[in-house]
């Protein structure tokens, strides 16, 4: 079972690096690009010891304690398998 | 009065503190170990600038969960004095021992320079030896130090006169042009709701002897040891 935590600033929150993501992006000639905000992502392999709910329980727990920092971040946790 | 410098891996401020707390302040200090967790014996506690834990996840997001942090969380509520400077501001953040955040500059580029900061009020543990409005010439040398809250923490801030420094110009005019990398209201530095607890991005540390261009930053350590010394009467 792997579950996956994806991780983004909230809207509103600056991003300088997207910013330059963009700018970049449209050096290279591509148009009609309107933002670009950068995250993060997480692949956290699970033993199988225990059940989907479970596990969407405590990854939920990692994803507010430790992956994101609520006051700057949203996330959002998928499980596979 | 016993000052004790808490070093993380990838702490690299550490001995400037420690340099200041013997040469400057004159009183014992130690070095603290992330791991230990015994915090009596000390009066106040530095927690330094550098890259701990090299800046993995966020700055100062893995030195959190350091079995010191537990103990500092302890000591910060039983009212012991807890400085926090540059990444330590940043940890006092992500511990939730300071409200907000601090992210990426609003340049992008790590910034490494001399910066001016107002003092914007002398009722603090730090700065009772400063006078409202008198100006530090400091360094700032990071790439995450803008501050970002709510509005409702900004006004709360505010109300509970818990700036203590903001980005000013050399005369002390506040002005976006003196704030170097985007902090909300030009906030520099933030005390919390009991006043024992100090973070602060530019670096005092490095500010205490002429040589090193400005030894401003002594009136801080000044305040601090003060402060103990009143305590300990």
């Amino acid at each position: 079972m792997k579950a996956k935590v994806y991780v983004s600033l909230k809207s509103g929150v600056l991003d300088p690096q997207g910013k330059a993501i963009q700018h970049s992006v449209e050096l290279l000639g591509y148009s009609g690009i309107s933002d670009v905000r950068q995250g993060k992502y997480f692949e956290i392999a699970l033993d199988g010891s225990v059940d989907n709910s479970e596990a969407r329980q405590s990854v939920d727990k990692i994803a507010r304690e430790v992956l994101s920092n609520p006051i700057i971040e949203d996330y959002r946790v998928e499980i596979d398998g | 009065m016993k000052f004790g410098v808490i070093v993380f891996p990838g702490s690299n401020c550490d001995h400037d503190a420690y340099h200041v707390i013997s040469k400057h302040v004159g009183q014992p200090v130690d070095f603290i170990w992330h791991r230990d967790t015994d915090l009596s014996s000390y009066d106040a506690v530095i927690i330094p600038g550098g890259f701990s834990y090299g800046d993995y996840l966020r700055a100062g997001a893995l030195a959190r969960f350091s079995p010191v942090m537990n103990s500092v969380k302890k000591f910060a509520d039983k009212g012991g004095f807890v400085l926090g400077i540059c990444n330590g501001f940043q940890i006092l953040c992500e511990a939730g021992l300071l409200p907000g955040a601090l992210i990426r500059n609003r340049d992008l580029h790590f910034i490494c320079e001399h910066v001016c900061v107002r003092t914007e009020t002398s009722d603090s543990p730090f700065t009772n030896e400063l006078t409202r409005g008198s100006v530090l010439r400091m360094p700032i040398a990071h790439a995450e130090g803008n501050y970002v809250c709510d509005d409702a923490t900004l006004e709360e801030l505010h109300k509970e006169d818990r700036v203590v420094f903001r980005y000013c110009d050399p005369d002390g005019s506040v002005t976006q042009e003196a704030n170097p990398n985007g902090a909300r209201d030009n906030i520099a530095g933030i005390c919390s709701r009991g006043r024992n607890v100090l973070g602060l991005m530019p670096h005092p540390e490095r500010a205490c002897e002429d040589l090193l261009g400005s030894s401003d930053g002594r009136d801080i350590f000044r305040s601090l040891a003060a402060t103990l010394a009143a305590a300990v009467v």
